[in-house]
C-alpha cells in the first residue's frame, strides 16, 4: 500500500489530476473507499454486492481500512455501523435487495440518530420468485426515511458519488447517511472507464466533534437526544420533540443539495434543454435514456434527457424548471412500481404529460427500443416495430 | 479524558442546577464509591419512570454504583423496561432498535478502540431477556463468537414487561402469560451455558439479593471484558407487575428464586481468574494503606 497523504476534499474531488482506468462498478466502489480514509467497514454477503465488500476487505488487509469484519447478518451489520459511527468512526457498508430489507429497520433509524455513513446499494430483486437480477424496486423503500439517496448511472458515478458521499454526509449542516445506489450486475459487474485521482491521497479523517450531534465517546457531555429520550416525556412533549426532529432531519436532507451541486455538479444533468420531449431517468435507465436521446436526435426529433442524480433531496425545482416547456415526459424505470414517475409527476404542475414507463422488472434489461416507441408516440409518429441500429 | 465533562466551568458553580453540582462534587466520577454508600452521594439514576417497586430498577441503581469507571462508560440498551431508567442516568446511553444491542456495541467498541487505543472505554449492554435471547439472539451470540470486548447484562424478568406481559424464551415452562394462553411450552433457555459455549470469558448468574455481591460481579465482568473478551451476567430482576408480586415481597421473591433457580454461579477462564485476583489483591492493599 502506498503511503497516503491527506488532502482537502475539494482538491481530491475537484482538482487532483485523474487517470483513466477500465474497471467494474464493484472496483469503483472500492477505489472510492481506498481514498476515503475509512475506519470501519462491516460486511454481509449478498449477490451482487459481495464482490464490493470482498474488495473492501482486501483494502483492510492492505491497511487502507482500519477495521473490517463479516457480520452475522444485515441487521447486525447495519446496527454495528450505527454503533461505530456513534463512536466517532467513519464507516462503509453495502448490500443488495433482500439484504437491504433485512437491515431496513436499522438503516431507517440512521437519519434520526444522525449517522453519517455511506451505504452502497447494488439493486436486486426482492419480490418472490427468487432472482438475483438487478431490479431496483428496493430504492423506493429508502425514499421516505431521511437518507440522502444518490443513483449512479455508471462506474464513474459510483466512484464520484461514493467518495463525495463521505464528505457530504459529514458536513455539519447535513450529517446524514448517504446511499449510493446503482444497478447490480449492469454496473457492478461490468467495466467502464473511470477517471481516478491518485491512490496516494486520502480524505482528512472524520472529525466527530464537528457535528450537530456529538459522538458517544465520553469525551464530551452526552447528546440530549440520548439522555432525554422523547418517549419518556408526556405525550404532548413526545409528539412535539419527535415532529421537530423529523423536520430537522428533512431540512438537513434538503441542505445536502448545495453540497451535491458543489461536488457532483448538480442534482440533475440536462441534455438538450430546449427539447419538446424529455426522457427523465436515473441510474442505469439514464444510460438507456441517453442512447434513446441520441437515436432520436439522429432521426431529427427534438428530444432531451434529464438524468436525476439525487433522488433525495429530490430536485423538484430543477425538474420543474427544466420541464416547463415540455410536451411529453417519458420515465423509463427498472422496476414495476414506477417510483420515479410518481416523483416526477408530483414535481410538475401538469403531471398529465408524464408517460408512465416504459418499465422493465425482475431485472430484465431495458431496451432502448422501448423508450424509442414512447418517443414516437409522443411525436405522433407511427412506426413499424424494428430494431434501431 | 471523560472527567472533563463532569467539571463545571469556573464561575458557573452558582448557576448550575443543585443536583448537577451535587453529582459533580460527591458523585462517583473519578473516585471509588462503595454500594453501601448508596444514598450518601448523588446517584447516577435519580428518577425513572419504571413501576414502583420494580426490582429491575433497583438492580440498575446498584449497577451504576458499581461501575469501575463511570466517566468512561457507555451503556447500550434496547426497547424494554430497563432502558427507561438507563436513559435517565448521568452516563451516556445509546438506544438503537429492539434487539440490536450487541451489534451496536460491537461497532461502538471497535470505533472506540481505534480512536482511543490507550484508554479504557467500557461498553456495557443491559437489556431484557426478550431483547437478548429472543429477537436479538443472533446478534448476542455472534458478538460472543467474535470475542467482542464488552459486557452483556441480561435483566431477566422472565417476561416481556414493556409490551405488557408476553412470554419470552426465558419464561419458566408452563407459566401462563399473554401469547402463551395454554402455558409456555418449553423450558427457560440456558443463557449461561450458551454464553460459556459461545466464548464469554466471565459468566455469572445471580439473583440480586446482596448489593455487595452484585457490585463485585458487575465490576469483575467489566474489568475482564476490557482485557480478555466478552463477559455475561444473567440477573434475575423480577417483574412485580406481570407476576403479581406485591412490592413489599420482591426481595423475598428474589431470595426464594435464588434458592430455586438462581443460585449464585460464577465461572471464568483461568487467565481472567488470575487477573482478577491480582486486581482485587492490589485494591485490598490500597484500602489498608
Ligand atoms: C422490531 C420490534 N419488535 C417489537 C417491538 C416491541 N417491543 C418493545 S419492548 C418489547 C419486549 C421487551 O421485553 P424484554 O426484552 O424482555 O424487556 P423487559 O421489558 O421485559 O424488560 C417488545 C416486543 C419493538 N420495539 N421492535
Ligand atoms: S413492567 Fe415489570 S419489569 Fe417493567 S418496570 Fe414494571 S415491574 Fe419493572
Amino acid at each position: 500500500m502506498p503511503e497516503q497523504r491527506v488532502v482537502e476534499p475539494d482538491y481530491l474531488l475537484l482538482e487532483a489530476p485523474r487517470e483513466k482506468k477500465f474497471i467494474t462498478g464493484s472496483q469503483a466502489f472500492a477505489e472510492a473507499v481506498k481514498r476515503a480514509n475509512v475506519d470501519v467497514a462491516i460486511a454481509y454477503p449478498i449477490t451482487p454486492q459481495s464482490e464490493t465488500m470482498h474488495l473492501v476487505g482486501d483494502l483492510y488487509a492492505q491497511g487502507y481500512v482500519k477495521d473490517y469484519y463479516r457480520a452475522e447478518e444485515e441487521y447486525g451489520a447495519m446496527s454495528a455501523i450505527a454503533g461505530a459511527v456513534r463512536g466517532g468512526a467513519r464507516a462503509f457498508t453495502a448490500t443488495s435487495g433482500p439484504g437491504l430489507l433485512r437491515g431496513l429497520e436499522a438503516i431507517v433509524s440512521w437519519p434520526g440518530h444522525r449517522i453519517p455513513a455511506v451505504l452502497g446499494v447494488m439493486t436486486r430483486v426482492v419480490n418472490a420468485p427468487l432472482s438475483i437480477q438487478p431490479d431496483n424496486v428496493e430504492i423506493s423503500y429508502l425514499l421516505n426515511s431521511g437518507l440522502v439517496v444518490l443513483h449512479a448511472e455508471n462506474q464513474q458515478d459510483v466512484f464520484d458519488f461514493t467518495l463525495a458521499g463521505f464528505v457530504i454526509s459529514e458536513k455539519v449542516d447535513v450529517y446524514l447517511p448517504v446511499v449510493v445506489a446503482t444497478e447490480g450486475f449492469f454496473v457492478t459487474h461490468a467495466k467502464g472507464y473511470v477517471e481516478l485521482p491518485p491512490e496516494d491521497m486520502k480524505l482528512p479523517p472524520r472529525d466527530p466533534y464537528k457535528a450537530p450531534v456529538p459522538p458517544t465517546d465520553c469525551e464530551i457531555p452526552p447528546a440530549r437526544i440520548q439522555r432525554d429520550a422523547p418517549v419518556q416525556k408526556s405525550n404532548f412533549m413526545s409528539y412535539l420533540i419527535h415532529a421537530v426532529w423529523q423536520q430537522e432531519v428533512w431540512s438537513a436532507n434538503r441542505r445536502a443539495a448545495k453540497w451535491i451541486k458543489h461536488y457532483l455538479g448538480g442534482l440533475i444533468e440536462v441534455v438538450n434543454p430546449d427539447a419538446e420531449v424529455f426522457v427523465v431517468a436515473s441510474g442505469c435507465a439514464a444510460a438507456q435514456g441517453r442512447e434513446a436521446q441520441r437515436y432520436a436526435t439522429m432521426e431529427g426529433l427534438n428530444v432531451g434527457l434529464i438524468k436525476v442524480k439525487s433522488l433525495r433531496p429530490f430536485p423538484v425545482d430543477e425538474i420543474r424548471e427544466a420541464l416547463k416547456n415540455a410536451k411529453a415526459v417519458i420515465v423509463p424505470e427498472h422496476n414495476i412500481v414506477g417510483w420515479l414517475a410518481k416523483e416526477v409527476k408530483a414535481a410538475i404542475p401538469n403531471s398529465g404529460i408524464v408517460v408512465d414507463g416504459p418499465r422493465v422488472y425482475g431485472g430484465m434489461t431495458l431496451p432502448v427500443e422501448l423508450i424509442m416507441e414512447e418517443i414516437y408516440k409522443a411525436f405522433g409518429i407511427k412506426k413499424e416495430k424494428k430494431v434501431v441500429v | 479524558m471523560g472527567l472533563e465533562y463532569v467539571r463545571i466551568s469556573p464561575g458557573f458553580e452558582k448557576y448550575m442546577p443543585r443536583d448537577y453540582v451535587d453529582l459533580v462534587k460527591y458523585g462517583p466520577f473519578g473516585r471509588k464509591v462503595d454500594v453501601m454508600d448508596m444514598g450518601q452521594f448523588k446517584e447516577l439514576v435519580e428518577e425513572h419512570p419504571m413501576c414502583a417497586g420494580c426490582y429491575m430498577a433497583y438492580f440498575i441503581r446498584v449497577f451504576y454504583t458499581a461501575l469501575p469507571n463511570p466517566e468512561d462508560t457507555i451503556v447500550i440498551g434496547t426497547a424494554g423496561c430497563a432502558r427507561l431508567a438507563l436513559s435517565q442516568a448521568a452516563v451516556p446511553f445509546i438506544y438503537g432498535n429492539y434487539g440490536d444491542t450487541n451489534a451496536v456495541a460491537s461497532g461502538l467498541k471497535r470505533a472506540l478502540s481505534i480512536r482511543f487505543p490507550d484508554k479504557h472505554k467500557d461498553v456495557v449492554v443491559i437489556a431484557g431477556d426478550g431483547g437478548l435471547i429472543d429477537i436479538g439472539f443472533g446478534m448476542t451470540m455472534h458478538s460472543w463468537f467474535r470475542r467482542e470486548k464488552f459486557t452483556t447484562i441480561m435483566v431477566d424478568n422472565e417476561v416481556y414487561g414493556n409490551t405488557g406481559g408476553q412470554e419470552s424464551g426465558m419464561s419458566p415452562k408452563g407459566v401462563q402469560l399473554k401469547m402463551a394462553p395454554l402455558g409456555k411450552k418449553f423450558d427457560k433457555i440456558n443463557a449461561v451455558e450458551l454464553a460459556k459455549t459461545a466464548g464469554c470469558v466471565y459468566v455469572a448468574r445471580i439473583s440480586p439479593t446482596n448489593p455487595k455481591r452484585i457490585a463485585k460481579t458487575i465490576r469483575r465482568a467489566i474489568l475482564a471484558a476490557r482485557h480478555f473478551g466478552p463477559t455475561f451476567i444473567h440477573a434475575y430482576t423480577s417483574c412485580n407487575i406481570e407476576y403479581s408480586i406485591p412490592t413489599r415481597e420482591v426481595l423475598a421473591d428474589a431470595r426464594k428464586r435464588e434458592k430455586q433457580d438462581f443460585k449464585f454461579y460464577e465461572w471464568m477462564t483461568d487467565e481472567v481468574k488470575e487477573f482478577l485476583e491480582e486486581v482485587e489483591r492490589k485494591e485490598k492493599q490500597e484500602v489498608k494503606k
